[in-house]
Order: C-alpha cells, then structure tokens, then sequence
C-alpha cells in the first residue's frame, strides 16, 4: 500500500479557506452583521469589527444584546457546519466549486440558544470561539465563548443545542 | 398621560442604532408589557435556500422586546440590561412575513426582572419561538 502523496500547503490552505468562506459568505444575516472568520488549521474565531449599526445603548454606549446573540449564534452554527465539513474537507470528499456558486452545505438548526451576557459589550470588535461539547447524528451541543479586549475577560457566554441536517439532504 | 408615555417608549426604541437598523417598531407598551415587531427583510435571511430570517434576527427582537417590558413595568425606576436571554425555536419563521413578539414582565424584584415572550409570524396558533430572560433593575442613582 503506497501512501497517499502529501498536497503542497497552497492547495490544502485554498480548499479550506474556500470551503469556509463559502459557508460564511453565503449566509446574508452573517455578511449584515459584517461578521468573518479567522482560521488557524481547523480552529476558527469569529470577528465581529465595532459597527454603529451594533449599538443597543447609546447612552453607555454598549453593544446591542440581541447583537450580541446573533454573534454567538452564528459563531456556534458555523463552527459546528464547520467541525462536520472539516473530514470532508480533508479528505477532497467535497466540491468547494459548489460552495462557490452558493449551494451551502445544509446548516444546523438552531433548537435552543442561551446566552448569559457577563458584562456590557463595549464599542470595540468583538472575538468568538465555538467548542463543539457533543455532535451526534441528529443532535450537537456547543459552547461559546465571546471577549473584546483580554482574551480571559469574555463578556458573554452561551450554550446551544441544534439540530444536525439530514445527510440524506446533501 | 399614558399615551405620552408610549410615544416616548417609542421614541426610546427607535433612538437604539441596532434596532432602527433592522427596522423594529414597538406597537404596545405598559405596566410589564410590550409588543414589537420586525418586517421581514432579505438581509437578515439565515438560509438562502428557504429565505428564513436568522436566530440573531428575531433574538436581537426578544431581547429588546423583553428589556422594554422590564422597563415599563411599574416598578421598575429606569434602565435595565439583559442578564440572560434563552430562546426556544419552535418552527422556522415563514419567509416573507413579519415576526411579532408580545413580551410580559411577570415578576420583578429590586434587583431583577423575569421576563418571558413569545415571537410569532402570520400564523397566530403556532408560535416561532418563545424566550425567558432576567433582566436587571436599574436604580435611578
């Protein structure tokens, strides 16, 4: 048995990055919100940059609650989309020419979402992570967690449950 | 003197930069209550493929449906923060209709608010989700 040849790193890299940036740019609430994904090997953290648009307090001023959630929200779905598409990814089971011309793999479903806010969001960009706690056939648990200035200061938390697309779907 | 006080929640809601960016509007407010709804827009589509709006969408709708609740019950001297939000989505929204959210400040203390909402589309029988969430209690000092 002769071992498959090791791919250049530009053609793992381009597969990859193809295969998230079709995931992340072909949601439109996720390009509203202006939100992008920073990838390093398989591990992703989601950006969302300081906008106006974000603001919930005026006053303070402090990032919208409910901004708040969407970012946590679309930081677990594609971060678990992402850790299921990851083997295929790998393995060139997968056609990022698809992705390109926007026929998104199916995304999880969002069943519950929780969302403890820490502390006031303040008018800078904010960081995410996604830990995928337990991804079965029908079911995933994820974990985020959310910071702005100190990676160790995290300004809001939350944990969701999601429903995992059919494989039969495509 | 009472419809003073909506138009000034109104005014209050429609000053919020992420609320007036996805085009929210409260219809109803007082002693614990709100309702607002969100138009159905194409920018804040979740899924391509079925134009249904986002969970970020219709959460940044419950949450400030919930705070404004909290805000206007008559116990509640001013401001208030969300402490948490947990949002249940029951079906999908149907695409191309408007969500509405009716929220009810069913208890608060000195220090917290309990809130809970429910977010509906054209379809009055089956609610597209529901949340509960505690919110905190500013003082007017």
């Amino acid at each position: 048995m002769s071992r498959k040849p090791i791919e250049p790193v530009q053609v793992v890299k381009q597969r990859r990055d193809a295969a998230l940036s079709g995931l992340v740019h072909g949601v439109p609430y996720v390009q509203y919100m202006g939100i992008e994904f920073d990838r390093r090997g398989d591990e992703l953290t989601a950006v969302m940059p300081f906008d106006e648009k974000l603001i919930g307090n005026p006053m303070l001023p402090a990032l919208h609650g409910g901004a708040i959630a969407g970012f946590l929200e679309t930081t677990a779905v594609i971060g678990l989309a992402w850790s299921v598409l990851w083997e295929d990814i790998e393995t060139g089971n997968f056609d990022s020419d698809e992705l390109a011309i926007g026929h998104l793999p199916r995304l999880p479903k969002t069943i519950d979402f929780n969302v403890d806010y820490l502390r006031s969001g303040l008018p800078r960009d904010a960081y995410a992570r996604a830990r995928v706690n337990r991804s079965g056939r029908r079911y995933a648990s994820v974990h985020v967690e959310a910071w702005q200035d100190q990676r160790g200061k995290l300004f809001a938390q939350a944990t969701g449950h999601f429903l995992m697309p059919s494989k039969q779907d495509g | 003197m009472a419809h003073q006080k909506v138009k000034m929640a109104k005014q209050f809601i429609s000053a919020i930069p992420h609320c007036k960016a996805l085009g929210m509007t409260l219809t109803e407010i007082g002693d614990g209550v709100a309702v607002m709804e969100l138009p159905y827009d194409l920018r804040l589509v979740g899924d391509p493929e079925t134009g249904v709006l986002h969970g970020g969408a219709v959460s940044a709708l419950m949450d400030t449906c919930c705070g404004a609740a909290a805000m206007s019950h008559p116990s509640s001297p001013a401001g208030t923060a969300t402490i948490d939000l947990r949002i249940d989505y029951m079906r999908a929204a149907t695409p191309g209709q408007n969500v509405r959210t009716r929220a009810e400040c069913y208890h608060i203390t000195r220090s917290v608010a309990f809130v809970r909402a429910v977010a509906m589309d054209d379809d009055q029988d089956n609610p597209v989700a529901t949340a509960t969430g505690a919110f905190t209690v500013e003082g007017l000092s």
